[in-house]
């Protein structure tokens, strides 16, 4: 796929705030002296007095974003993952989600493509922490198209927003005019009868992969990106249940309390199927090149493929 | 208000904590009663408000960080007009607003949601800076407790009020010496509280908490003060105003029994009538 273009959601993430600064005036944006790697540097060019760096003390940071929007301003709070949505989580339930503050959370670096830093900066249970918070939305988009959509709807949403951006660079896979984002909407990007894939985040663009080596072997796989885990898109669920009577859910998260959970949930409840969950199996993640690692973990597409044939 | 009417109205507020303590059969009197005075002079005296439009942009604001002394707060705010003061009798109770912390959704006066000591002052300091950004002119005020102050959190709150000049905010705290596991000193000492607020870059000052003049004067010298915010920290007694309350560490978090109350009534209502 080398003629693809690939971008990471955090450049997209930077760049949507700095395009949304106009038209939402009340947006300030707060980080944690990270402003290089969450970008939202791009914004600070943009609009320096709507920029604060709160230097490294992400709770405090949290916290201030919940002050200034109880007086009325939109604050987007960045971080890597692992202290958005890890150290701060106390801070997020009881100072944003319990008064259902109007603060975003731009949390990037999550999953095992952070790399090289290894273990201690992939933050693997983001959204299990998040989607348990009464009222949080959880958005991970699939890429740069999407996250840029999705900054705009998280900031015309009133009510806490969990975004998850990544670090690697992505193929773009929505750069088409049918594309349209909207807040709780799975997306079907193929069809299939056989099984469906329902993945998130970076994992999209692997699952879509995956697809094609399925259908080298006369497997048809539905694909579907769930980009917003909450609130979940049931009924694009249960009809994949239904039809297809297989699901593969993809994540670079843990398969406990993410994506995976979520989708086992509702169809634990409302049809039964067999429910197979491809993630990081309760473990920690390790140091390497982010390609390296989603092979090693059977997160690619070639990986994804495998796991689905073993479990055929 | 004069001094008197001051110290009445604190009386009544006393009154009021004890009553909705003992009604709800639990809930944190120590505090509410070691902070009934500034919570008095807050909102009687110094806050710009105005109980009839408690969403005013415009309004002065106050966080409550040590959110579990709410009755001390809803009691004030209920002698203010924000609602009825019979309501503090179903402090607690099921299917009704008034929480055991503070819940800003649910209660007319109440500027944030509280209860996780620490958190507070972050929010009050996010306040302080919509404020700045918008070029308004309103004021946020927020209380802690000295037990408090141990959680990190505040010195990184504190850190940034004091690196970003945020001379609208003012930061109180409520030194009674006192939190759950005993003298604030012996658990973890937080002392000297004042030459560490002063190292974050704050101008200090140190008060007796139940002496109005003291009060005033300290409000009217934080907002002389420019370029910097402003940390009261005030001398006080917990369990202020009932005898058997006062300095004993068992009554933090613990209602009065039935006996109990008639005492502690009887004797602010001797006190209420000698001011």
């Amino acid at each position: 796929m080398s003629d693809v273009k690939k971008i990471a959601t955090r450049e997209s993430y930077g760049n949507a705030l700095a395009e949304c600064g106009k038209d939402f005036p009340n947006l300030v944006v707060l980080d944690a002296d990270l402003a290089g790697a969450t970008k939202t540097g791009t914004f600070q060019k943009a609009f320096p007095d709507r920029f604060f760096d709160c230097g490294i003390a992400e709770c405090n940071m949290t916290g201030i974003a919940a002050g200034l929007a109880a007086a009325g301003k939109i604050p987007f709070i960045s971080s890597f993952a692992m202290f958005a949505a890890g150290r701060n989580f106390e801070q997020v339930r009881n100072s944003i989600g319990y008064p259902k503050l109007n603060v975003k959370i731009g949390a990037t670096h999550a999953g095992i493509t952070v790399g090289e830093d290894g273990a201690s900066h992939q933050c693997l249970e983001d959204i299990a922490l998040m989607r348990v918070i009464p009222g949080m939305t959880v958005i991970v988009p699939s890429d740069d198209v999407e996250a840029k959509a999705a900054v705009r709807a998280a900031l015309e949403h009133v009510g806490p927003v969990y975004m998850r951006f990544s670090r690697a660079a992505s193929p773009v896979i929505n750069d088409n005019p049918e594309y349209h984002f909207e807040l709780g909407k799975g997306i079907c990007l193929k069809d299939g009868k056989d099984l469906a894939i329902i993945a998130t985040g970076v994992e999209v663009s692997h699952a879509l992969d995956a697809a094609e080596l399925l259908k080298q072997d006369g497997i048809e796989a539905r694909v579907i990106n769930i980009h917003t885990i909450k609130p979940l898109d049931e009924d694009i669920i249960i009809k994949a249940a239904k039809e297809t009577g297989k699901l593969f859910t993809v994540e670079e998260h843990n398969i406990l309390g993410g994506l995976g959970a979520a989708v086992a949930e509702v169809t634990g409840e409302k049809c039964p199927v067999e429910v197979h969950r491809f993630g990081m199996r309760d473990q920690f993640g390790e140091s390497g090149p982010a390609g390296e690692l989603l092979a090693k973990y059977k997160l690619d597409g070639k990986g994804i493929y495998q796991q689905i044939k073993e479990a055929l | 208000m004069n001094k008197k009417e001051l110290e009445k109205k604190a009386n009544e507020i006393r009154q009021s904590i004890v009553t909705a303590v003992h009604a709800a059969k639990s809930g944190h009197p120590g505090g509410s009663l070691s902070a009934a005075d500034m919570f008095t002079y807050l909102y009687f005296e110094e806050m710009n408000i105005d109980p009839k439009k408690p969403d005013d942009p415009d309004r002065d604001r106050f966080v409550l960080s040590k959110g579990h002394t709410a009755p001390g707060l809803y009691s004030t705010l209920a002698a203010r007009g924000y609602f009825p003061a019979s309501d503090l009798e179903k402090l607690r109770h099921t299917d009704f607003y008034l929480q055991g912390h503070p819940d800003m959704k649910h209660t007319p006066g109440v500027d944030m949601s509280s209860g996780s000591l620490g958190q507070g002052l972050s929010a009050g300091v996010g306040m302080a800076l919509a404020a700045k950004i918008d070029g308004k002119s309103y004021r946020t005020y927020v209380l802690c407790g000295d037990g408090e102050i141990q959680e990190g959190q505040i010195w990184e709150a504190m850190m940034f009020a004091g690196a970003k000049k945020l001379d609208n905010l003012v930061v109180i705290i409520d030194n009674n010496g006192l939190q759950i596991d005993g003298k604030v000193e012996d658990v973890c000492s937080p002392y000297p509280i004042d030459k560490k607020a002063e190292a974050f870059n704050f101008h200090v000052i140190n008060i007796n908490g139940h002496d109005f003049d003291e009060i005033a004067s300290a409000f009217k010298e934080a907002k002389e003060t420019k370029g910097m915010p402003t940390a009261i920290i005030m001398h006080t007694i917990k369990g202020k105003g009932v005898s058997f309350m006062e300095d004993k560490v068992g009554w933090h978090g613990k209602a009065p029994n039935d006996e109990e109350y008639a005492t502690a009534m009887e004797e602010l209502k001797k006190a209420g009538e000698a001011i």
